[in-house]
C-alpha cells in the first residue's frame, strides 16, 4: 500500500486483513517483522508549515529528510538533534524520511547538549492499528494539554501507529564551530576529560572518544558552536583547562563537520562485517562496561559518544553482547537476520514495565497490524 | 466546575479504610479528623474546595506502595499531592478520596556532578534541588514561578516549565528516570542515569500525566553547570505588533536568549504602581536575557540591540551591573503580586504560535471590553506561552463565573490560532471541560486508553484532565463493580 493521503491510509488499515511492514525511506532496518505486506509512506510528503520566526516546522511523515534540511538551511536553521544517517552503517540505500527519524527517535552527537529527537517533537498525527486517525500535541513549544503521546510515538518504530504528520522545534544554525582534538588518552582518562568538558560552562555540543581513532591512535573530540567571538573565547578556555594534554584545534567548518559526521554515522564500523550494538549507559560507567565486554567477547572496534553515555561496539557476528544486569540498555543495530531473530533486538524489560508496554501496544494496535515483531 | 458525586459506600467505610491505613503508616501520617483534613481541601486554585476522606503522608516508596494497595483493594480514589501549588486544581480532592501527599519525602538520594545527575525523593521542592548542587555551581533548569514551594512530584505531574525553558526546555527534557508506584502497589523503575528509552518512551508518557498513571516517588534529574553570567536588557515599544515582530526577528537572527519576557500596558502600569521599577510608560515591554562570559554577553546583546533599534523602540535599557539587572527584573517578578494587590485575578496559561502574538493580544483586548473585565498580559514571548491575568472581584456575585467564561473564550482563541489550552500549568479540573475544543473524541480516547493500561479501575486522580462526560463510562465501571 502506498497511500496518498491520511484518509486513504486510515481506510487502508481499517480494511486490511494482513499486517503491514511500514517503510519510509527504508534506510533504518531494525528487528525482523512477520508482516507480509509493505506500507510505503512516501505518498504522504511535503512541508505543510514552516515559521522560522517561531522555530517551528510541520511536515508530512514521508517527506524526505534532505527536503527538510534544505528548507531549514535556506533560513539558517537546522534540526539541532543531529539525526544520524544509518545508510553507511547498515548498507542501505534510499532517502531517509522525517517520519523515519521520529519513529526511530534518531539523534546524533549533539544529543548530549541539545537533547534527543523526542525533545524537539511538538506534535504528531498518526493512524493507529484500527485505522483511527489520532492527533496529539500541536505546533507550539510549550504544551501540557493532556497526555504526551508525542513522546510515546517517538521511538515506537511504527508499532503504535503510522505517523502521517510531525511537528518539530528547529533551532538556528550557529555562525561557526570548532573542535578540540586530544590524542593518546586511555578510555578511562578520555571519559574523565569528556565529563570535565560537559560540566564546564562552555556548552560542549559533542564529546566523543575513539580508542582506535582514524590513525589507530586514541582520539578524543570536543565540539563547540556559536557566534565567532564566543567560539574563539571558549576554545581558549578549554585549551587552558586541558593544557597538560596533547591538544590540537580544528577551526575549519568543513573539517569540523567531517569529523562529527565520522562520529555521528559511526563511519569506523561501516562495512566491517561485524555485528554492531549500541549501548546507553551512565557516562562514568562506560569504560568499565567496555572493559567487561572485551573480557568476555571478541570486540573489534569501540566508539564512545555523548561523553561516554553512548557506546558503539563492533563485535564478532552472532555475539550475545548484552551484559547481565546492565544499568541502561543495549540495542542490536546491525546483524544478520538469523541473529536478529535469535537475540532480542531491544533491551528486554522487567516484567512490570513489559506489562505496561504490552498493554499500550494492545490498545493502539489490538490486531497486531503494524510492524508486528519489530520491537520484540 | 462539576465534580463527581462521592461514592456513599466509600464514605460509609471510612472507619475501616482509616484503620487499614494506620496499620501501614505511623499514626501522625494518617489524617482523618474532619477539621484537619481541611488543610487538604484545595490547592492554589482556591475557588474550589472539598475536604478528602483522609490524607496520608508516607515517607518511602514502600509506604506509598502499601497505601495504594489498600486503596486499590478498597476501591478508593487517590489524589496525589506535591506541595499543593497547582493553579489548575490538579490536587483537588473529592469527599470519597484519599490525598496521598509526598511532602515528607524530600531527601536527596544521590548527586553525581561528573554524570550531571541528581536523584531525589519527589516531595523535594524545585528550588531546593538547585540548592543541593549550588555550591558546585550547578543548577536544575526548569524554574516555575512557584519554585520556592512547588514539589518535583508536581513538576513531573504537570511537566512544569518556567521563564528559562526557551533555552533549557521543560521538565520532560530534564527528567532522566523515575521510580513510580502504580495504583495496585506495583513499583516500577523507568529510565535512570543513562539517556533515552530502551523500548517505548514510557518516561515521556508519565511526565505530564497529572498524577493519573502512578505516583512518582523518586526522580533522576539532569543538573547543569551554571553559565558564567547572565544579563538582561529592557526594551519598550509603542505597539504590541512591533514588539512581537522584534521577538521574531531576534529568534530569526540566530540569537537564542535564555528568556524573552513580554508585558503589555495594563501590566506595566499595575506593576509600576506596585513596585516602582522605573519602567517606561509604553504599549509593550520586552525583557531579553542572555548568558555567557562578559564578552559573550556583549556579542549577543550587540546583535539583539541592533535588531531592536530597527524597530524604533521608545526605550532601550542595558544593565551595567547586578543592581541594574535586578531593577530590570523587579517589575516582571512582581507582576503577579501587583495584580493581587489590585484585585482577585485568574491566571491563564494558553500557548500560541509566536507569530500570532499581535492578533491574539488585539482579540484579548476586544474580549476584555465585551466582558467588562480588565486583562493584563505578561508572558514568555520566546515560546508563545501566554499568561493573561483576568482581574475580577470574588466578592461580587457572578464575577467569578464571568471571569471563567472570559477565560474560556481566551483559551479557545489560543486553540483557534494553532495553539493549546495550557503551556505549563496543566489541565486539572480548570481546563478539563475545554479539552473537547482542542481534541476530537478519538484523540481523547487514545489518551484515556493509556490510563486504562496504567490504572484499569480509574482510581488515580480520576475526575481530572478529561471532561467528566468523556471519562464517565470508565469511572462508572469501577463504581458498579463494587
Amino acid at each position: 500500500m502506498r497511500p496518498e493521503s491520511e484518509a486513504d491510509l486510515a481506510e487502508g488499515i481499517a480494511g486490511a486483513r494482513e499486517a503491514f511492514h511500514i517503510r519510509g525511506g527504508g534506510t533504518r532496518a531494525i528487528g525482523v517483522t512477520t508482516a507480509p505486506q509493505v506500507l510505503e509512506t512516501g505518498g504522504l510528503s511535503g512541508i505543510t508549515l514552516y515559521e522560522p520566526g517561531a522555530l517551528t516546522l510541520v511536515a508530512r511523515a514521508g517527506t524526505p529528510l534532505v527536503e527538510i534540511e534544505a528548507a531549514l538551511a535556506a533560513e539558517g536553521q537546522r534540526l539541532a538533534f543531529e539525526p544520524m544517517d544509518h545508510r553507511g552503517l547498515l548498507g542501505t540505500v534510499g532517502a531517509p524520511t522525517i517520519g523515519g527519524v521520529v519513529a526511530a527517535n534518531v539523534s546524533g552527537p549533539r544529543r548530549v547538549q541539545a537533547g534527543a529527537c523526542r525533545d524537539f517533537m511538538l506534535g504528531v498525527r498518526f493512524v493507529d492499528g484500527t485505522g483511527t486517525v489520532v492527533k496529539n500535541g500541536g505546533r507550539v513549544m510549550k504544551n501540557v494539554t493532556g497526555y504526551d503521546l508525542v513522546k510515546l510515538m517517538s521511538g515506537s518504530w511504527g508499532t503504535l501507529g503510522v505517523l502521517t504528520e510531525v511537528s518539530l522545534k528547529v533551532l538556528p544554525r550557529p555562525e561557526t564551530s570548532a573542535c578540540l582534538m586530544i590524542d593518546g588518552l586511555s578510555e578511562g582518562a578520555a571519559q574523565e576529560v569528556m565529563s570535565r568538558a560537559v560540566t564546564s560552562p562552555f556548552e560542549i555540543t559533542g564529546a566523543a572518544h575513539a580508542p582506535g581513532g582514524p590513525g589507530d591512535v586514541p582520539l578524543t573530540l570536543l565540539r563547540i558552536e556559536g557566534f565567532a567571538g564566543s567560539v574563539s573565547y571558549r576554545l581558549g578556555r578549554l585549551q587552558e583547562m586541558f593544557a597538560d594534554l596533547s591538544v590540537r584545534v580544528e577551526t575549519d567548518p568543513g573539517q569540523v563537520a567531517a569529523l562529527w559526521r565520522w562520529v555521528r554515522d559511526v563511519e569506523m564500523m561501516q562495512g566491517t562485517g561485524g555485528d554492531v550494538w549500541k549501548l546507553s549507559v551512565r557516562p562514568s560507567a562506560a569504560p568499565g562496561v567496555v572493559a567487561e565486554l572485551r573480557a568476555r567477547h571478541e570486540i573489534s572496534r569501540v566508539l564512545y559518544d555523548w561523553a561516554g553515555g553512548l557506546i558503539w561496539v563492533d563485535c564478532a557476528p552472532g555475539t550475545d553482547l548484552r551484559p547481565k544486569g546492565l544499568q541502561g540498555h543495549a540495542t542490536l543495530i546491525r546483524a544478520s537476520e538469523q541473529t536478529r531473530l535469535s537475540l532480542p533486538v531491544f533491551q528486554p524489560e522487567p516484567p512490570a514495565v513489559a506489562a505496561l508496554t504490552q498493554g499500550i501496544r494492545a490498545r493502539f494496535d489490538p490486531k497486531g497490524m503494524l510492524n508486528p515483531g519489530i520491537m520484540a | 466546575m462539576q465534580m463527581p458525586e462521592p461514592n456513599p459506600s466509600i464514605l460509609a467505610r471510612k472507619g475501616r479504610i482509616v484503620e487499614r491505613l494506620l496499620a501501614v503508616l505511623p499514626a501522625d501520617r494518617v489524617i482523618s479528623d474532619e477539621a484537619e483534613t481541611r488543610a487538604y481541601e484545595c490547592d492554589a486554585l482556591t475557588a474550589y474546595r472539598c475536604p478528602p476522606l483522609a490524607a496520608v503522608l508516607p515517607s518511602s516508596t514502600a509506604e506509598v506502595s502499601a497505601v495504594l494497595k489498600i486503596c486499590f483493594e478498597e476501591g478508593v480514589p487517590v489524589v496525589p499531592r506535591g506541595s499543593g501549588t497547582s493553579l489548575a486544581g490538579g490536587a483537588l480532592p473529592t469527599a470519597d478520596s484519599v490525598i496521598l501527599g509526598v511532602a515528607r519525602m524530600n531527601e536527596v538520594l544521590e548527586v553525581d556532578y561528573a554524570d550531571r545527575i541528581i536523584r531525589v525523593q519527589t516531595g523535594r521542592t524545585n528550588l531546593s534541588v538547585t540548592g543541593a548542587v549550588e555550591e558546585e555551581d550547578f543548577f536544575y533548569a526548569p524554574d516555575p514561578s512557584s519554585q520556592l514551594a512547588c514539589a518535583i512530584a508536581g513538576n513531573i505531574a504537570m511537566n512544569s516549565g518556567g521563564a528559562h525553558c526557551l533555552k533549557y526546555g521543560v521538565t520532560t527534557n530534564n527528567l532522566l528516570g523515575v521510580t513510580m508506584v502504580q495504583m495496585d502497589g506495583t513499583v516500577v523503575e523507568i529510565g535512570g542515569a543513562h539517556l533515552d528509552a530502551g523500548g517505548l518512551d514510557l518516561l515521556g508518557l508519565i511526565c505530564g500525566s497529572e498524577g493519573q498513571l502512578g505516583v512518582v516517588t523518586e526522580a533522576t534529574l539532569r543538573i547543569l553547570r551554571k553559565p558564567e553570567g547572565a544579563r538582561p536588557v529592557l526594551m519598550g515599544f509603542d505597539s504590541n505588533e512591533v514588539a512581537g515582530a522584534c521577538v521574531s526577528d531576534i529568534i530569526k537572527a540566530g540569537v537564542l536568549p535564555v528568556a524573552i519576557e513580554f508585558m503589555d500596558r495594563p501590566c506595566i502600569r499595575a506593576t509600576e504602581e506596585f513596585a516602582q521599577a522605573g519602567y517606561p510608560d509604553c504599549e509593550a515591554l520586552l525583557i531579553v536575557e542572555v548568558e555567557g562570559s562578559p564578552e559573550e554577553i556583549d556579542e549577543q546583546l550587540g546583535k539583539i540591540l541592533a535588531i531592536a533599534r530597527r524597530h524604533d523602540p521608545v526605550e532601550l535599557r542595558e544593565a551595567k551591573d547586578a543592581d541594574e539587572a535586578g531593577r530590570i527584573w523587579l517589575g516582571r517578578k512582581s507582576a503577579f503580586g501587583a495584580m493581587g494587590n489590585i484585585n482577585d485575578y485568574m491566571c491563564l496559561d494558553g500557548t500560541i504560535p509566536v507569530n500570532e502574538l499581535p492578533f491574539v493580544l488585539k482579540r484579548i483586548g476586544e474580549l476584555s471590553k465585551e466582558f467588562g473585565l480588565d486583562v493584563a498580559n505578561v508572558f514568555h514571548a520566546g515560546d508563545g506561552n501566554m499568561h493573561p491575568l483576568i482581574l475580577f472581584d470574588a466578592n461580587t456575585p457572578g464575577q467569578l463565573e464571568k471571569c471563567e467564561a472570559l477565560g474560556a473564550e481566551i483559551l479557545k482563541l489560543c486553540v483557534e490560532v494553532g495553539g493549546c489550552l495550557t503551556g505549563e500549568h496543566g489541565v486539572g479540573i480548570e481546563k478539563r471541560d475545554l479539552m473537547v475544543d482542542q481534541y476530537a473524541t478519538a484523540d481523547l480516547e487514545a489518551q484515556m486508553a493509556v490510563k486504562d493500561v496504567f490504572d484499569p479501575p480509574w482510581l488515580l486522580n480520576p475526575a481530572k484532565v478529561f471532561p467528566l462526560a468523556s471519562s464517565e463510562a470508565r469511572r462508572v465501571v469501577r463504581v458498579a463493580a463494587e
